[in-house]
């Protein structure tokens, strides 16, 4: 088995002349809590969703547990075992929160008789109960019915990481999780998140609080106008003095977690 | 039953079966103002394989699923293109297709041409009720598969469907044939059981009522054009049998009016449809006498 489960190769994209994402290279260690860091701008979001194809990318490889899809149409992405979670609130507002989950089962349901199985008229077949029970074991099996349009912030938030899970991926990417969760909710998705990580499933969150990302993360990468300025550990980071300038003058809680 | 009721049943139930054909793409977020070039399809199509003069002869009973089969085929290859178009888009490239598929009929001399048509096999209420019952079973549970999820799926937040690995150019094509196939049947019963037809009378008033049954209606849920089509079949009728019954005939001449401003004021209370999917929640768990849900779990707090 290979040492790392995502290999990033020379990523190159532009939009319209502007260069988002420029000569980027990073490998995920299989089975690491991998953060994705940077000012606001930085090509966070992009790297994202060059990943997952949203967009093609202009130049470069992406491997995937040994698997080179970088050609690979967006929604056969997530069979080669990615999934991600939206900077964005990107539920289903007419979906309720169990159909929400089942959505991201998709992938493992894509044949002819999975497609036909009436998962509404039977509420206890195994794809509900396991989207449930996903739902429960991240402390939100309060909500199954309900259409999350109107669930609180915060909620929805970590619907969208049991949605990713339930795909079972191998790596798992998560773009700013924790923001505009409370401290509670925040000490939650931890919990959710190193269950996961114990589980054996890699991610790579990107994440503006450096405290949580201290808390989870073992390898830290850094962008900056979409270059990689930076890789190493959580400890490293604060001192490099290539991250520093980058955040200097940024309204970035960067600052604010450095100085606490 | 009396022959009135028999008539005004029978009209329910084609504005049934019409209304889930356009609700399966309504469904996956594809406003099909088409309806009609479904329907006249379907309706010539069984009535020439029915027609013993000049036809194939076959029984409606084979005539009407070959129909359906031509229709899908069609839907088929024309929903390549007009799936390259949404929104409003959409709205006017599938009009512009049943007003294709109208003047191509009208000038077929082998369909009767402006004449109409006139259709052999009878289908009465014993078998337009029990094949509109079918069309509602079956779209409650095409609805509730996994397709249909991902239908909903794609009228919510097509992106997202896909990264979950949802093949969404497929998913509407499916939803924009198995619709047009349905529409085709309840034109072919149409014409089996008024035993004439005329591409006239399949015209955008139509298509544009059984829109509006689906979207009034409510697109989220398998109820929507049941509620729909019933509400907006019974309305102009109760108005006229007042109007009779008081001896007003004002009413009669005005209900239309009436209907006008029913449909603007639901437009306005419920924009997203007489059923909703919280409503059907609610109503569901109610009926059950499920306590509302579990008990928050230690430490459950949501800002
Ligand atoms: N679809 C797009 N079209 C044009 N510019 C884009 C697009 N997506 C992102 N960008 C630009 O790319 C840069 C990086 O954006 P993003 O990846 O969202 O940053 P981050 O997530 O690190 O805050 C920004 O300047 C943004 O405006
Ligand atoms: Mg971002």
């Amino acid at each position: 088995m290979n040492a790392s489960v995502l290999d990033i190769t020379r990523l190159r994209k532009s939009f319209g002349g502007l260069t988002v994402i420029d000569d980027v290279s990073f490998s995920v260690t299989r089975g690491s809590r991998t953060a994705l860091i940077g000012p606001n701008g930085a090509g966070k979001t992009t790297v994202f969703n060059l990943l997952t194809g949203v967009y093609p990318i202009d130049d470069g490889r992406i491997v995937l547990d040994g698997q080179d899809i970088t050609t690979v149409p967006a929604n056969d992405r997530v069979t080669y075992g990615m999934s991600r979670s939206f900077q964005n609130i990107r539920l289903m507002p007419h979906l309720s929160t169990v159909e929400n989950v089942m959505l991201g089962q998709h992938a493992r349901a894509r044949s002819l008789p999975s497609l036909l199985f009436p998962l509404g008229l039977t509420p206890r077949n195994k794809w509900a109960r396991e989207a449930a029970d996903a739902l429960a074991d991240a402390g939100l099996g309060t909500y199954p019915g309900q259409v999350v349009a109107n669930l609180p912030y915060g909620v929805q938030k970590r619907i969208e990481v049991v949605r990713a899970m339930v795909s079972r991926p191998k790596i798992l990417l998560l773009d700013e999780p924790a923001a505009g969760l409370n401290q509670v909710e925040t000490a939650q998705l931890q919990a959710l998140l190193e269950r996961v990580s114990a589980s054996g499933t890699t991610l790579l969150v990107v994440e503006h609080d450096m405290h949580f990302v201290r808390n989870l993360c073992d390898h830290v990468v850094v962008l900056n106008f979409g270059r990689k300025i930076f890789e190493g550990t959580p400890a490293q980071v604060n001192d490099d003095p290539a991250v520093r300038e980058a955040y200097l003058g940024s309204d970035s809680s960067m600052g604010a977690a450095h100085a606490s | 039953m009396s022959g009135y009721l028999e008539s005004q049943l029978i009209i329910l139930c084609l504005n049934v079966i019409f209304a889930y054909g356009i609700f399966l793409p309504a469904a996956s977020g594809q406003l099909n103002l088409g309806a009609a070039g479904f329907i006249t399809l379907g309706a010539y199509s069984s009535a020439w394989l029915n027609a013993s003069m000049g036809g194939l002869g076959l029984p409606m009973f084979f005539s009407i699923p070959l129909a359906m089969l031509f229709c899908a085929f069609v839907a088929f290859v024309i929903s390549f293109p007009i799936l390259r178009t949404r929104g409003v888009y959409m709205v006017l490239a599938t009009f512009a297709f049943a007003e294709v598929v109208s003047g191509f009929v009208i000038n077929l001399d082998f369909l009767g041409g402006a004449a109409g048509m006139p259709v052999d096999d009878h289908a009465n209420i014993n078998v337009v009720l029990p094949v509109a019952l079918g069309v509602v079973l079956f779209s409650f549970y095409f609805m509730a598969t996994r397709l249909g999820l991902t239908f909903r799926s794609i009228h919510d937040d097509e992106s997202v469907a896909t990264l979950f690995g949802v093949n969404v150019r497929s998913a509407k094509v499916a939803a924009f044939t198995i619709g047009a196939a349905l529409t085709s049947l309840g034109g072919a019963l149409y014409g089996h059981h008024y035993n004439y037809i005329e591409t006239q009378t399949f015209n955008v008033l139509l298509s544009i009522y059984i829109l509006l049954y689906v979207l009034l209606g409510g697109t989220q849920t398998a109820w929507g054009p049941l509620v729909g089509a019933a509400f907006f079949t019974a309305i102009p009728e109760l108005l006229r049998q007042v109007s009779k019954e008081t001896g007003e005939q004002w009413i009669a001449d005005t209900r239309f009016i009436f209907f006008g401003a029913i449909i603007v004021l639901m437009m306005v209370v419920r924009p997203e449809g007489l059923v909703t999917r919280t409503m059907v929640e609610r109503l569901s768990r109610r009926d059950k006498g499920d306590p509302p849900a579990k008990t928050p779990a230690a430490g459950e707090v949501s800002s």
